[in-house]
């Protein structure tokens, strides 16, 4: 039985003048997969990433992401993902309560979704004691955690990670992936970028992405064996240090 | 010779009121020309140790000395001999690659040609984009000119703080050898890391958590006192498989790493069968850093 596809990509393709990003891409991710899509900085990771979240048109080739073509309907794409990145994803001055109350308002959440969901994410997360402290005062850990669960706060078909877990200490790490577990288990796509080549090996399936172009698909035992590597990280170096280009050229 | 003692640390931040200990009485020497590596999450307290160390900030207790000099009465000697790369970028965005490390040459009263030798290893890689502006650089590249002008004064003892965050594996390697390079020259280097498979590339490392120092050693001595038994386990599902380890009770801990989890028992035969009943790979592993980072972090095991 073919399993459902939730990400479909050909040939697709993001040029900026003579320089192109995204160079000819064809992927597929399916329902509840955990898809990681690795790359070294500079690789194409986010431009490629931009466009399957609607945030940025392509040059050429087809996508569609959730069943809606990147054309046509990036805003219908935007309601059906989730998106969470290192760097920004909560309002540091509001207070755990009013983070979870704005994005869910933000997704079109009724009252009293939006009241069930604040009280069971707050018990989940242990955040109970902390509901009314500003999102600024948590620690790194318990932000991204916090951050992931309201970036699927509208159960959105697929969620978009991007370096989720930089600087988080190891056990946290870890809790944090075991919510990614969760969420896949429970029907939604994770589609996650990482630098920490053993989380690479906790995906179903792994891009690498060198120049612009997919390089490597398979699952982390399969390119292994492939390569004839022991871990990831080796997979990934005989990859990217092929490489001809670099990250600013 | 000790280049860097710290005795008895401790720095406080006050926010919203609550007072947060950043470091808490950490004490530890650097040897010359050691490549030492502070070890930890963010906010363990790796910048504010970096920061006191480099004269930047005032500790509000204990004693530092960096080659032999009190980092607060004698903090001017001290900025002569350092050379410091915060983890912020923060060379002149504006400056073109040679300006930004003529500028830092000339600020110590030396001259990019005088110690060329020194950073030409990396400074070689950078030089084809020297009249690009340094805020159009890529992160790789401007780790390198931030390195390069961090050392333009020869300084005896250099500071990274976190170089390697966010940097993708390839350029991660490139830089540890760069490192091990500048340490063949006889420089003493602390540089502060939250990726716990760089320990194995440091003399010796201290484990940062919360402000205090859970363990300090050679990576080898660190991994050789983890005292437990570490197994490692693997099936075809490997997240129906954590939590059916998780549901018993021969099972102390257990926590993805890698291909496999990693699991402490208190009951090996339990294991054994659990592991034929799932069909899944069972096997006895060596613990890494990281198995001994959180081992201490919960204080399971004795170590």
């Amino acid at each position: 039985m073919e399993t459902e596809k939730v990400i479909i990509v050909k040939d697709l393709t993001k040029s900026f003048g003579d320089f192109i990003g995204t160079n000819a891409i064809t992927f597929d991710v399916h329902k509840g997969e955990i898809f990681g899509f690795l790359g070294a900085n500079g690789a194409g990771k986010t431009t490629a990433m931009r466009m399957l979240c609607g945030l940025s048109r392509p040059s050429s080739g087809e996508a569609s992401v959730a069943g809606y073509d990147v054309y046509k309907y990036p805003e219908e794409i935007k309601r059906n993902i989730g998106y969470m990145s290192q760097k920004f994803s909560l309002y540091e001055d509001l207070t755990v309560k009013e983070n979870i109350r704005f994005y869910s308002g933000i997704y079109g959440l009724n009252k009293s979704q939006i009241h069930e969901k604040t009280s069971s994410l707050l018990d989940q997360l242990h955040l109970l004691n902390e509901k009314d402290s500003l999102v600024k005062s948590l620690p790194l850990g318990w932000k991204q955690k916090l951050a992931f669960s309201i970036a699927i706060v509208h159960n959105p078909a697929i969620v978009f990670l991007d370096e989720p877990t930089g600087g988080v200490d190891p056990i946290t790490r870890r809790e944090f992936w075991e919510m990614i577990y969760q969420a896949s288990a429970n029907g939604t796509t994770v589609f996650v970028t990482t630098h920490y080549m053993d989380e690479a090996e906790y995906c179903n399936r792994v891009s690498i992405m060198v120049d612009g172009k997919i390089e490597a698909l398979d699952t982390p035992s399969n390119l292994k064996r492939y390569h004839n590597a022991k871990t990831m990280d080796d997979v990934f170096l005989i990859l990217a240090r092929k490489a001809q280009r670099q990250a600013d050229q | 010779m000790i280049t860097v003692r710290v005795n008895n640390i401790s720095k406080k931040y006050s926010q919203n009121k609550t007072e947060v200990l950043a470091l808490d009485k950490i004490s530890f020497d650097v040897n010359q020309g050691e490549l030492f590596a502070v070890i930890g999450p963010d906010g363990a307290g790796k910048t504010s140790l970096f920061r006191i160390l480099t004269s930047l900030i005032l500790a509000e207790e204990g004693i530092a000395t960096v080659d032999g000099f009190d980092v607060i009465t004698q903090y001017k000697e001290i900025r002569k001999r350092i050379g410091y790369m915060p983890g912020k970028f923060s060379l002149y965005q504006d400056l073109t690659v040679e300006e930004n490390l003529n500028f830092f040459a000339s600020i110590f009263h030396t001259s990019i040609e005088e110690n060329y030798d020194l950073i030409k290893d990396i400074y070689d890689q950078i030089a084809p984009f020297k009249d690009r502006r340094a805020g159009k650089l890529s992160g790789g590249m401007k780790q390198k000119l931030a390195l390069s002008c961090a050392l333009i004064h020869r300084p005896s003892i250099l500071f990274l703080d976190e170089p390697t965050t966010g940097v993708d594996a390839i350029s991660r390697k490139e830089f540890w050898e760069m490192l091990k390079r500048l340490k063949q020259q006889g420089i003493t280097i602390l540089v502060s890391t939250p990726y716990m498979d760089e320990a194995s590339l440091c003399d010796r490392v201290a484990l940062l958590q919360k402000g205090k120092i859970l363990s300090i050693d050679t990576p080898e001595n660190i991994m050789s006192q983890f005292k437990n038994k570490l197994w490692a386990i693997k099936s075809e599902e490997m997240y129906p498989l954590l939590l059916a380890l998780r549901s018993n009770a021969f099972i102390e801990q257990s926590y993805p790493f890698g291909e496999y989890h990693h699991v402490l028992t208190n009951n090996e035969k339990e294991l054994a069968l659990f592991a034929q009943n799932y069909n899944a790979e069972l096997k006895i592993v060596d613990p890494t850093i990281e198995d001994c980072f959180i081992a201490l972090m919960q204080n399971h095991v004795n170590l």
